[in-house]
């Protein structure tokens, strides 16, 4: 106990000296207030002094007589594993000690049986989710079984390790990533953007495990083979258009599996599917003014045939106006004749200027300035026309 | 408690002993490793070596024994492992350049002789990749370009995949198959030129496609026309001169009633129209 003071005499100190350094802390600490210039914990300081409340985290000065907040000294002192320092007790750490059983035997045998029972339960139990299947190994060595879905029981752990994977789940790999261009050779050495899917699962839980190093790296790897050997014995139209598009996708399956069999992986491919092929982005507006030329060719046609009507119907009203002239003009061909005439001469001298000369020897005089001003007031020149 | 620790001190250590004298002497070997017992620097067995023909179960993984301290235990890749080369430049024998990717599969056969050339795995995929760099090289460089990117690379992988097995023994590993997994053209110039002649491919072709619009277009006008005419013909051909009359009457009225413009006339009063004008008969 002597000791312990001494100790704490020593705290003392120290903590003096950090209260020097910090006399403008908020909690007041032992600042005098006489230092002009200093912030409003100076202000404080009235109320601080000796009087002040303390600073709870500074252990206290151990000055007697005088009521002090609890520094931190005082709250652990009779806490944590220096427990006797409280209870005065002797050497050989804390005397720990179980609750006793009404037989006045110890817990402890009950406990860890116990614990051993929920151990062995917990791990020799093993609920496989349907779709699921589980390998089950020795220490996680040697192959001991596949566990099917439903309820299944092995050795505890670590003797029996028990793997679940998800084998009926179809996955599916999106390759290339989104948003990514993936060029590819054609046969006719042209390139198409192309991504595709596989979709795939796990048909040998064993072998799945146990066969390859990296089975999804692999599987991916030999997709891209199989898809780019495919791709590369069609022409570009063929897979832009799609024409070949179901044989390819059929073909990439094929290889795909046979060489995945040939590793027996474990793995079944479930389908390859082309999600887009595009032509390159580089020359895509080339590819586009392809179809656009089709439109063109077509609106040239479509335009084409429309002038076409026009020029055949005029020509079938022409036709049968004449015709129907004619079946009457037949009828009297000299009356008819002279009408025709001069119903046109009349309707035409009508709206013009007439000039009318007297032949012989009078010699005409024509004011053709005249007629040419009044020609140029007209909005457009007279342009001759003949039908 | 400290009365049976001191009453069975002995018989715990002995047991405390035994037990790490066990741990240290059993080797637990998954079912995808191999191990190789070396012992003071020799190989001496191998637990779980590949055989293809043994089941899983009875390859002998699990529990298997060593001498401590004596004897230390390397673990091998007892599966299928992936060589996968970096994006090469190939030549082919007609000077064209083609990038290839390609990987290899291969599985560790022999796993003493592995650690005793190559070491670990590492260094044996590090060994194993110049070969495949350089048995590609050489057996792409010896076809022409077009041969390279068609699939059907023909016999070419057939023999590299021997010649790489054939070297990847040498380290007791077993070559299943080599694979092209792309083969493009460099980026630069051979791409540019490819982009260049697919576009000059496609403005061909709508080229192609306009002309033939165009082409369409007029043969539909002129197969129009001439139907026309042949209509004209029929109707006018009956009476040639009278057509002419009437077509000149519509002629004049189109003329100088819907053409535009003023028109001003200057007639000799001997015209036809004015014979009735001058009284005469």
């Amino acid at each position: 106990m002597q000791r312990l003071v001494g100790w704490r005499e020593r705290l003392g100190v120290a903590a003096r000296g950090l209260a020097m350094a910090g006399k403008n802390n908020p909690w007041g600490g032992s600042g005098k207030g006489d230092e002009p210039g200093s912030d409003g914990g100076s202000g404080a300081g009235g109320s601080g002094g000796p009087d002040g409340p303390r600073n709870p985290w500074l252990p206290g000065g151990g000055e007697p007589g005088k009521r002090r907040s609890a520094s931190i000294e005082d709250i652990f002192k009779g806490r944590g594993p220096e427990g006797p320092r409280r209870a005065g007790g002797g050497p050989g750490g804390p005397a720990f000690r179980l609750p006793e059983r009404p037989g006045g035997k110890s817990w402890l045998p009950v406990i860890i049986g116990s614990v051993a029972l929920i151990w062995v339960a917990a791990s020799s139990v093993h609920f496989v989710q349907p779709g699921e299947q589980a390998v089950v190994t020795w220490l996680g060595g040697k192959y001991s079984d596949t566990l099917d879905s439903g309820t299944n029981f092995t050795a505890p752990w670590p003797i029996n390790m028990v793997e679940k994977e998800n084998v009926t789940q179809i996955r599916s790999e999106e390759i290339p990533g989104t948003n990514t261009e993936k060029l590819i050779l054609t046969g006719d050495q042209n390139l198409v953007d192309l991504s595709y899917v596989v979709r795939w699962n796990i048909s040998n839980l064993t072998l799945y495990k146990y066969q390859l190093a990296d089975p999804r790296n692999a599987l991916l790897e030999i997709g891209e083979a199989a898809m780019r050997a495919a791709v590369a014995r069609k022409k570009l139209d063929e897979v832009l258009t799609g024409e070949g598009r179901a044989e390819i996708e059929q073909a990439v399956r094929e290889r795909m599996q046979a060489r995945l069999d040939a590793y027996r992986s474990g793995i079944t491919v479930q389908g390859v599917e082309i999600n887009k092929t595009d032509p390159p982005s580089r020359v895509e507006e080339a590819f586009k003014d392809v179809s656009s030329a089709q439109q063109d060719a077509d609106a040239a046609v479509n335009r084409a045939q429309a002038i076409a009507q026009q020029v055949l119907a005029r020509a079938q009203g022409d036709a049968s106006e004449f015709n129907n002239i004619y079946a009457e003009y037949r009828l009297a061909p000299e009356v008819t004749r002279r009408r025709l005439y001069y119903e046109t001469m009349e309707s035409v001298l009508s709206k013009t200027d007439k000039t009318i000369v007297e032949s012989g020897n009078v010699t005409p005089y024509l004011p053709l300035p005249e007629l040419q001003r009044r020609a140029q007031t007209a909005a457009q020149p007279p342009r001759p026309q003949g039908e | 408690m400290n009365a049976v620790f001191q009453n069975y001190k002995a018989i715990l250590i002995a047991a405390i002993v035994i037990l790490v004298a066990l741990l240290s002497s059993v080797v637990i070997v998954p079912e995808t490793h191999q191990a190789v017992v070396i012992r003071t620097g020799q190989p001496d067995r191998v637990f779980n070596q590949f055989r293809p023909e043994l089941p899983y179960g009875q390859t002998g993984a699990g529990i298997n024994w060593r001498i401590p301290f004596v004897e230390a235990v390397q673990m091998v890749d007892r599966r299928v492992l992936d060589l996968d080369m970096t994006r090469q430049q190939v030549l082919s024998n007609d000077q064209q350049r083609l990038q290839v990717d390609a990987y290899a599969r291969y599985r560790i056969i022999d796993p003493v002789r592995m650690v005793e050339r190559a070491g670990t795995e590492e260094q044996l995929e590090s060994q194993l990749l110049p070969i495949l760099t350089s048995v590609l090289r050489q057996e792409l460089g010896r076809r022409p370009f077009s041969a390279l990117i068609n699939a059907e690379r023909g016999t070419a992988m057939a023999n590299i995949t021997r010649t790489l097995d054939t070297q990847a023994r040498n380290y007791g590993a077993q070559v299943l198959d080599v694979r092209i997994k792309a083969a493009d053209l460099p980026e630069g110039r051979p791409l540019d030129a490819a982009f260049t002649r697919m576009e000059t491919d496609r403005q061909e072709e709508a080229a192609t496609i306009r002309a033939a619009g165009q082409r369409d277009a007029q043969i539909t006008q002129a197969e129009a026309q001439a139907q026309a005419a042949r209509i004209y013909a029929d109707a006018y051909g009956k009476d040639p001169e009278f057509y002419d009359f009437y077509r000149a009457m519509q002629s004049y009225r189109q003329t100088f009633l819907a053409g535009e413009g003023n028109s001003a006339m200057v007639l000799s009063d001997d015209s036809e129209y004015f014979r009735q004008f001058r009284g005469k008969r």
